[in-house]
């Protein structure tokens, strides 16, 4: 399969779009009718053929523009990328994690060639071609978690292991739904996830965080997390909130359709074997609902769960002010018919509105 | 819950990725202690590791298939190899014994994917190790890591006898400046107090030993006023033989008998109920069970659960632990 990379953007026009294969593999998130915060974590060992889950890094259509946007993130405000000096062999790290995940699973799209530390990297989307020494950074034009980030979708927090926790020291941050790397840089993950309401008295944290630190090499695990988003923006960020935050008040039951964007983010985590840290890369996938609402069973589905979703969670999550509006459209695509257990779209159903 | 992935090949158990390898080089360093080196049966290199970290090996002993954690104490930037040191324990519950007499070079064996839980606080400006007998095997691999990244240490390791000086000739002749070696049968001991004393700010402290010696280390240096958050130890706890006791796993709804010599997570493995670990060795929680019922005492010999946790009388860590009385009843 030779990927089409979409020529579009996550600014200004929004011509971002979706395939009708990216719409047919969207990690829908929702595996029932409601939705609750819970320790969602499974092993990352591939998935159905084409899924999102099959590879151990996703590259799909978006991948070209995904980067180009990140490029024009980091030209305002290079502070979304840090890391701190101990966390210099992770990056390593993580550059060869990638670059050997990539060039196994995307033969056509990139190459690694390995002589001992002379290495020679081919990313053929980007036209990035990279002779250079593994472990010695004068050799790259930037610092390998950077080099590397700057060609891979998704944000990445590098999470250094210590006193039974981890720690947030080191990031490529630019398209995340509303938090921010300089603010985090340095917290443990107690810390960072203090805003998040209900799950700290669940006990999900301290659960989670003994799963995360027991994470080995060689068996990644993955969850989703969800989130709204009006327009087709990557960088929600607290950063540029006033440039963002605004739009949401910019819904007509008119437009909706288009401009609201469901955000699943595909999170995996994978040990990281020369420094023991622990990578986190957070990979955005957005949708329109009204490219969601033609799978029956997700339109029947998000309806549910946007009009029962605890008020804390929907307030958290930024769109308490929408819901109504969000109501009135899902509403449609509701018929109230029963819906079966999991994510996958059951294609075998009409959608309503082209009955 | 999750992705929810039908079809999907994810194994059950986590880490469950296993390198198959053949046994390359074995080599008595001295009466007690035989270095064990193994190569990938598929002849690719092995997956990279930090200094510190240790591999499970699986020895199949006849009908009996035994686990035990042993530290890579090779070089992480050789990758060709991985080698580990095996102390032997006439009193233990066999498997130095296995390894000692049964495997033969070319023998083909089973490894866990490296796993760390004495890593190198990498934000420090000096590292301190000490090391007592066969405790210095993961500041071999660490000594490497340092010396490939330009990191700043000094060991002080102390042995029983010359005789029993394991890796010691290597160590001083490749580092003389930061090695000190100690030998106790020539009365020749660490002077802690002014070891800790001449430190400079930033240093990270490391013992891995036997148990006397860990507690002697964290509490000399609690008491000379260094955070604990800055002393690094690493205890492997092997499981002890004991009574034997009868356990019942309510979800499989098996009763069994545990072993002497046997823990009572080699009797779950033993029936075929699939039971979670990393380290088996009372440190990772991995292993952690809830106890639905009980009438007696519990042995509990982990370093994973609080000491509320422990007198509750609810959890326990199958891996180390034991219990001596009438009623046992686990949710497994
Ligand atoms: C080490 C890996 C992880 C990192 C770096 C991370 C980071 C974050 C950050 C930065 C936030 C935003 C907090 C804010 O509002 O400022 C967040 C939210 C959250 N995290 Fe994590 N997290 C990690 C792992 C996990 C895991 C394993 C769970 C499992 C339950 C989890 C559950 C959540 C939840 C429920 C939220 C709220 C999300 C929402 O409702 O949109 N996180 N996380
Ligand atoms: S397996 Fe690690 S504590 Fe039991």
């Amino acid at each position: 399969m030779t990927l089409q990379f979409n020529n579009e953007t996550f600014r200004d026009d929004y011509s971002f779009h979706n395939s009708q294969r990216a719409i047919d593999r969207f990690p829908f998130p929702f595996h029932e009718d409601s939705y609750m915060y819970a320790v969602n974590m499974e092993q990352h060992q591939g998935g159905p053929a084409d899924s999102v889950y099959e590879k151990r890094f996703d590259v799909d259509e978006h991948y070209v523009a995904e980067m180009a946007d990140r490029a024009k993130v980091l030209d305002d405000d290079p502070l979304r990328c840090q890391s701190l000096p101990h966390m210099a062999l992770a990056g390593w790290d993580l550059l060869e994690l990638i670059m050997v995940s990539k060039s196994e699973d995307y033969p056509d799209l990139f190459e690694l060639h390995r002589e001992g530390h002379k290495w020679h990297w081919i990313n053929k989307p980007l036209g990035i071609e990279d002779h250079f020494t593994f472990m010695d950074d004068t050799t790259l034009p930037y610092a390998p978690m950077e080099y590397i980030t700057r060609q891979t979708q998704g944000d990445f927090c590098v999470l250094d292991q210590r006193k039974d926790n981890l720690w947030m020291d080191a990031g490529m941050v630019t398209t995340q739904a509303d938090w921010s790397l300089d603010f985090d840089i340095g917290m443990n993950f107690f810390e960072w996830h203090a805003p998040v309401p209900l799950a700290h008295e669940k006990g999900i944290f301290k659960r989670a965080l003994k799963f995360l630190l027991n994470i080995r090499q060689g068996a990644p695990a993955r969850r989703l997390n969800w989130t709204m988003t009006v327009n087709p923006l990557l960088d929600t960020s607290p950063e540029n909130y006033h440039k963002w935050g605004i739009q949401k008040t910019t819904l007509t039951p008119e437009n909706i359709g288009a401009k609201q964007h469901l955000r699943v983010e595909l999170q995996t985590f994978f040990r990281l074997p020369r420094s023991n840290a622990l990578v986190f890369p957070i990979r955005c996938y957005l949708m329109s609902f009204q490219d969601i609402v033609t799978k029956p069973k997700w339109g029947r589905r998000l309806n549910r769960v946007v009009r029962d979703l605890p008020e804390e969670l929907a307030t958290y999550k930024g769109f308490i002010e929408n819901r109504p509006m969000m109501l009135e459209y899902l509403s449609q695509f509701d018929d109230g018919l029963p819906t079966s257990f999991g994510v996958w779209p059951d294609e075998d159903i009409t959608p309503l509105l082209q009955r | 819950m999750t992705a929810n992935a039908p079809n999907s090949t994810a194994p059950k158990t986590l880490g469950a990725d296993k390198l198959y390898v053949r046994v390359s080089a074995i080599s008595s360093l001295n009466a007690l202690v035989t270095r064990f080196e193994f190569q990938r049966v598929d002849g690719v290199n092995f997956p990279p590791f930090s200094g510190g970290a240790h591999t499970v090996v699986e020895m199949m002993d006849g009908e009996k298939k035994r686990l035990n954690p042993y530290s890579l104490m090779s070089d992480p930037t050789d990758l060709r190899t991985y080698a580990i040191s095996v102390r032997r324990d006439d009193q233990g519950r066999g498997g130095s014994l296995f390894m000692h007499r049964k495997v033969k070079v070319g023998d083909e064996m089973v490894l866990s994917y490296p796993m760390n839980l004495f890593a190198l606080d990498l934000r420090a400006r000096k590292h301190l190790f000490v090391a007592g007998g066969i405790g210095i095997t993961p500041f071999l691999a660490q000594i490497k890591q340092l010396e490939a990244t330009g990191g700043n240490w000094e060991l002080h390791y102390s042995c029983r006898s010359p005789d029993l000086g394991s890796y010691v000739d290597e160590l001083t002749g490749h580092y003389p400046h930061s090695t000190t070696i100690y030998y106790d049968d020539e009365k020749q001991f660490i002077d802690l107090d002014n070891l800790l004393d001449g430190q400079p700010v930033g240093t990270h402290l490391y013992v891995c030993g036997p148990k006397g010696m860990i507690d002697w280390v964290r509490n000399t240096a609690t008491a000379s006023g260094w955070p604990l958050a800055h002393v690094h130890h690493e205890e492997f706890l092997a499981p002890q033989p004991g009574k034997p006791f009868a356990v019942r796993l309510n979800k499989s709804g098996l009763t069994l008998e545990v072993g002497a010599h046997e823990s009572l997570l080699e009797a779950i493995e033993r029936l075929g109920v699939d039971a979670p670990y990393l380290c088996r060795g009372g440190a990772c929680g991995q292993c952690e069970t809830d106890v639905l019922d009980s009438d007696g005492t519990f042995l509990h010999r982990d370093h994973w659960l609080e000491d509320d946790e422990k007198n509750s009388g609810e959890k326990i860590m199958p891996c180390v632990s034991r219990f001596e009385g009438k009623t046992l009843v686990l949710n497994r």
